[in-house]
């Protein structure tokens, strides 16, 4: 996405200072779905494809309502079709619209190098602004959901951006807007939070009684979120994490070994200041010449074993 | 090259051509790898044309700087094979840091200080190498898993710091020990010098050639 909001930011990649948040006073956001009123239409696909101008490469049949097969640079909201033989042995088709996750503690912005690449708004959407992004695909690193994709074409990352040029002028996301079956919803967080506390109780009372909210705790919650009928087993819903976090790989390597690295190559290279100012250059003087001289002369007996 | 009448080669041309190849190669990858390290450091990457020119670039000077490392290795690993005399030199090493030599035992061609800097090198940059390739997104994005990637960028940082502190003990060293650096532009040094800093050596040299003219230059 462009750069629209630029005095709203809570969080910026590889920044040492406070971002701008003069105008950071709004109610964060998310958008909700629930997978159990999910009919599969990919009409979000669609409206995806049309808001943001993304036009992804035709692909072919691969065997499975899933097209295309994966996200990409241009495919930022995709669905996905597990087939479920529940304990009953009868089988259920859960279908779950894939795409960022927005996190309230976003894996992506840690792991960026490139500073104000990645932003998060005080509404809480999650952005990557791509004339800053330089392609490293550290991002990829970063996310715990396995969304950013880096195009071949133009070395960027690309993921949903929760349309956040729609919704910064007061409209919902595009996949939202299409949604004909209300399965997607949009609204501030607390508010989809209690709609899907009503639409869980519903649930619970035609017979799904493990039903409930997917909004990860390990990230902070998300500001997308699912309603899901086996809310205890999230992975069911094609490899949806059960326990999203940032790894504890990436948290070591953005986290206390960039000051303690800097800080330790800063230290050798003033130790050595030091010990030239205290101990001196190491020099050799006239008696060194004449001493080899003399040695080479053969005056004097080498003895390589001497002192050793 | 204008040498004194009885310099002593310590380097040929073609080791010294490899070395700053080396050189020149380990300063453009510390400058754009810390460039994408530490966002304070980022400013670095505007001497490579901006981020994206910096992460385009990265790579490509560390396959070069792995193939000239190779070259180092075929030259200087017999120099730099450990031998008896480096135990005693080792613990010396307070004699050694505080300029006191009276009581720094003679040494051959290279200390153990220099023979450390060699292979911490030699087993740091394949490492570097390695890990470079599995985290390079261009053309091995997709080879393997993220979870892979994740273990080979932290050892990657992890590797890169070692050897900057590693190299940053170089140079000190070279500045430290006058006219090292000459031995490794212009390729000699005085006999004083080597009788000096590596005494072992010089009079390996020097009974090479009793009887004979002193040593000299001989590239």
């Amino acid at each position: 996405m462009s750069d629209l909001q630029s005095q709203d930011y809570v969080r910026r990649s590889a920044s040492t200072m406070t971002p701008p948040v003069a105008r950071s006073h709004e109610d964060q956001v998310a958008k909700l779905i629930d997978v159990s009123r999910c009919i599969g239409c990919k009409a979000c696909q669609s409206a995806c494809m049309e808001w943001n101008d993304l036009r992804p490469e035709i692909g072919h049949f691969e065997g499975s309502y899933e097209n295309p097969m994966d996200l990409g640079p241009s495919v930022w909201t995709l669905m996905k079709f597990a087939e479920y033989e529940n304990e009953q042995g009868n089988l259920e088709w859960l279908i779950r619209k894939d795409g960022c996750m927005h996190c309230e503690d976003p894996g992506c912005l840690k792991a960026c190098p490139a500073p104000g690449a990645i932003v998060q708004y005080a509404n809480g959407i999650v952005d990557f602004i791509s004339d800053k992004c330089i392609g490293c695909g550290y991002c990829v690193k970063g996310c715990p959901f396995d969304v950013p994709r880096i195009s071949k074409k133009d070395h960027k990352s690309y993921k949903c951006t929760l349309c956040s040029d729609r919704v910064s002028v007061g409209l919902e996301p595009a996949c939202v807007k299409a949604c004909p079956t209300g399965a997607i919803m949009f609204g501030s967080k607390s508010d989809m939070t209690h709609w899907a506390g009503e639409r869980i109780e519903d649930l619970k009372s035609r017979g799904f009684e493990n039903a409930g909210l997917y909004d990860p705790k390990e990230v902070g919650g998300t500001h997308v979120m699912y309603v899901l009928h086996h809310a205890d087993k999230p992975s069911l819903y094609s490899g949806l994490p059960d326990k999203p976090r940032i790894s504890p790989v990436v948290e070591a390597w953005k986290g206390i070994i960039k000051p303690l690295a800097v800080a330790g190559i800063a230290f050798a290279a003033i130790a050595g200041f030091f010990h030239w100012i205290t101990v001196g250059p190491n020099e050799v003087t006239e008696e060194d010449e004449e001493e080899a001289a003399r040695a080479l002369r053969g005056e004097r007996e080498p003895d390589p074993e001497e002192k050793s | 090259m204008t040498r004194p009448k009885y310099a002593i080669t310590r380097y040929t041309t073609v080791n010294r051509i490899n070395h700053w190849t080396n050189a020149g190669l380990f300063i453009l990858l510390l400058l754009s790898g810390l460039s994408m390290f530490h966002p304070m450091l980022f400013f670095l990457s505007g001497l490579f044309g901006g981020g994206q020119w910096a992460r385009a670039a990265h790579p490509w000077f560390g396959v070069l700087f792995m193939l000239s490392w190779i070259g180092m290795i075929i030259q200087f690993w017999r120099i730099n094979l450990p031998a008896r005399e480096d135990i005693a030199w080792s613990k010396a090493i307070v004699q050694v840091v505080t300029n006191d030599d009276e009581h720094v035992p003679p040494i051959g061609r290279n200390n153990s200080g220099q023979k450390a800097v060699f292979w911490a090198m030699t087993l740091l940059i394949p490492v570097l190498f390695i890990t470079g390739l599995l985290i390079w997104e261009v053309y091995f994005g997709e080879a393997t898993s993220i979870e892979v990637q994740r273990v080979a960028v932290l050892i990657h940082s992890l590797a890169a710091i070692a050897a900057i502190l590693v190299w940053v003990a170089h140079v000190y060293a070279a500045i430290w020990i006058r006219n090292s650096v000459r031995s490794m532009t212009q390729g000699y040094v005085t006999p004083g010098w080597a009788w000096h800093h590596h005494r072992k050596w010089f009079l390996e040299l020097a009974s090479g050639q009793r009887g004979k003219t002193p040593p000299r230059k001989d590239t």
